[in-house]
C-alpha cells in the first residue's frame, strides 16, 4: 500500500490582507499622513481617549478617524463633537477591521490633506491582533479598573502592539492600582514597550502622549524623505 | 471569534492549491504560531463547518504548533521561548528582542491522494 503523498505549498492565509495592508502603509507614507489605531477590550475608553486627541490635535493638525464598531454609529457621533472629519465602520458580525474595511472607508478622503489619521478598532483583545491594517502605529489601551493582569491574559495583542497606555487614571487610588504590577506585566509580554498613563477625563497625562504624537508625525515624515 | 473566517481563508487557499496541481485533498496540514492570534479548537470546530459543500469536505485539518522564537540580544543567538507570557531568554533571562517566529498562519502542504494506488480513507487518517 502506498503511503498518502505530501505536497508543500506554503501559503499565508492572511496573505490578501497582508498585501492590501502593505498598499496602505505606502500609500500613507506617500501621503505624509501618520496613521495610529487603537485597540482595547470594550469599554477601556477608546472612544474618550481618541475624543480628547482629536480636540486637542485639532488646531494644530489635520486629523481625522476612523472607527469600528459591529453596531451603531454613536462612537461616530461623540468623536465627531471634536469638529474632526470621523467615519464609522459598521462591522457587522465581523469583531475586528481588516486592511480592506479600511481602504473602503477611506474613499472619498484626501489623505495629503491629513496629517493623523486615526483607526479605532472594535473593542477585542483576540482578533484584530491577527490583522495589519498598514498602521504606523499600533497603540493597546487598558483601564486601571481591567486589572495590571490584563497583558498576561492577552498576550498576543499586547505583543502586538507597539505603545501601551493606561487610562483612567483618575479611578487607580479607588480600585489601588498597582501600577508597578502593571508595568511588570506589560514588558513581560513585550519588553520595553513604551506605557503612557492618562486620565482622558482630566486630561492628566494627556500632553506627554500628544507631545509624543507629534514627535512620532516629524519622524516618519523625515524617514520618508530620506 | 475569528476563526471561521480564518478557517474559510484555509479552505479557500487549500482549494487553490489543490487545483492548480489536479489532486485530491485527503488533509491540510497548518503551520500556527502561537503568536497567531487564533485559537487551535476553536479553528479545528469551524474547519469543518468551512469545508461543508466545498471539494475539500471530510478532509481533515492537521495543525502544527509553531512555538515562538525570540532573538536573545544578549546571548546573541535565536531562543525558543517557554511562555508567551514571559518574553525572557530562557537561557540568560535577558528581555526578549525581535520575535523570530511564532505568527505563522500558513498552509503548509497539503495530503494527498495519488489517482493510480488511491488510499482507503482509515489509512490515511492514521
Amino acid at each position: 500500500m502506498s503511503e498518502p503523498r505530501l505536497v508543500e505549498v506554503r501559503r499565508n492565509v492572511l496573505k490578501q490582507n497582508d498585501i492590501l495592508a502593505r498598499a496602505l502603509r505606502d500609500r500613507f507614507r506617500r501621503d505624509g499622513v501618520f496613521v495610529m489605531s487603537l485597540v482595547s477590550s470594550p469599554g477601556s475608553g477608546k472612544t474618550m481617549f481618541l475624543e480628547r486627541i482629536l480636540t486637542e490635535l485639532q488646531p494644530h493638525y489635520r486629523v481625522a478617524a476612523l472607527v469600528g464598531d459591529l453596531a451603531t454609529e454613536n462612537d461616530a457621533a461623540r468623536l465627531a463633537r471634536s469638529k474632526a472629519p470621523v467615519k464609522q465602520i459598521t462591522t457587522g458580525t465581523v469583531c475586528h477591521l481588516e486592511a480592506l474595511m479600511v481602504q473602503n472607508a477611506l474613499e472619498g478622503w484626501s489623505l495629503p490633506q491629513l496629517d493623523f489619521l486615526f483607526i479605532e478598532n472594535v473593542g477585542n483583545l483576540v482578533c484584530p491582533s491577527s490583522y495589519d491594517l498598514g498602521e504606523n502605529l499600533r497603540l493597546v489601551l487598558m483601564s486601571v479598573t481591567e486589572g495590571e493582569d490584563k497583558p498576561l491574559k492577552y498576550p498576543t495583542i499586547f505583543n502586538s502592539a507597539d505603545v501601551a497606555v493606561i487610562t483612567k487614571n483618575d479611578l487607580a487610588s479607588a480600585v489601588e492600582f498597582d501600577w508597578p504590577l502593571a508595568e511588570k506585566n506589560i514588558h513581560a509580554v513585550r519588553p520595553g514597550m513604551r506605557i503612557f498613563q492618562v486620565s482622558a477625563k482630566t486630561g492628566e497625562g494627556m500632553k506627554d502622549y500628544l507631545d509624543f504624537l507629534s514627535q512620532q508625525l516629524t519622524e516618519s515624515r523625515t524617514v520618508a524623505h530620506s | 471569534m475569528h476563526e471561521l473566517s480564518i478557517a474559510m481563508g484555509i479552505v479557500e487557499a487549500a482549494t487553490e492549491e489543490a487545483q492548480k496541481r489536479g489532486v485530491q485533498v485527503k488533509a491540510v496540514h497548518l503551520r500556527l504560531g502561537e503568536l497567531s492570534g487564533v485559537v487551535k479548537d476553536a479553528l479545528l470546530f469551524c474547519y469543518e463547518v468551512a469545508c461543508q459543500d466545498t471539494a475539500l469536505a471530510g478532509t481533515s485539518l492537521i495543525v502544527e504548533d509553531v512555538p515562538v522564537v525570540v532573538f536573545c540580544p544578549r546571548c546573541k543567538d535565536r531562543r525558543t521561548l517557554q511562555s508567551v507570557q514571559s518574553f525572557t531568554c530562557p537561557e540568560c533571562g535577558s528581555p526578549a528582542g525581535e520575535v523570530l517566529q511564532g505568527k505563522e498562519l500558513e498552509v503548509c502542504a497539503l495530503e494527498v491522494e495519488d489517482s493510480e494506488a488511491p488510499l482507503q480513507p482509515e489509512e490515511v487518517r492514521k
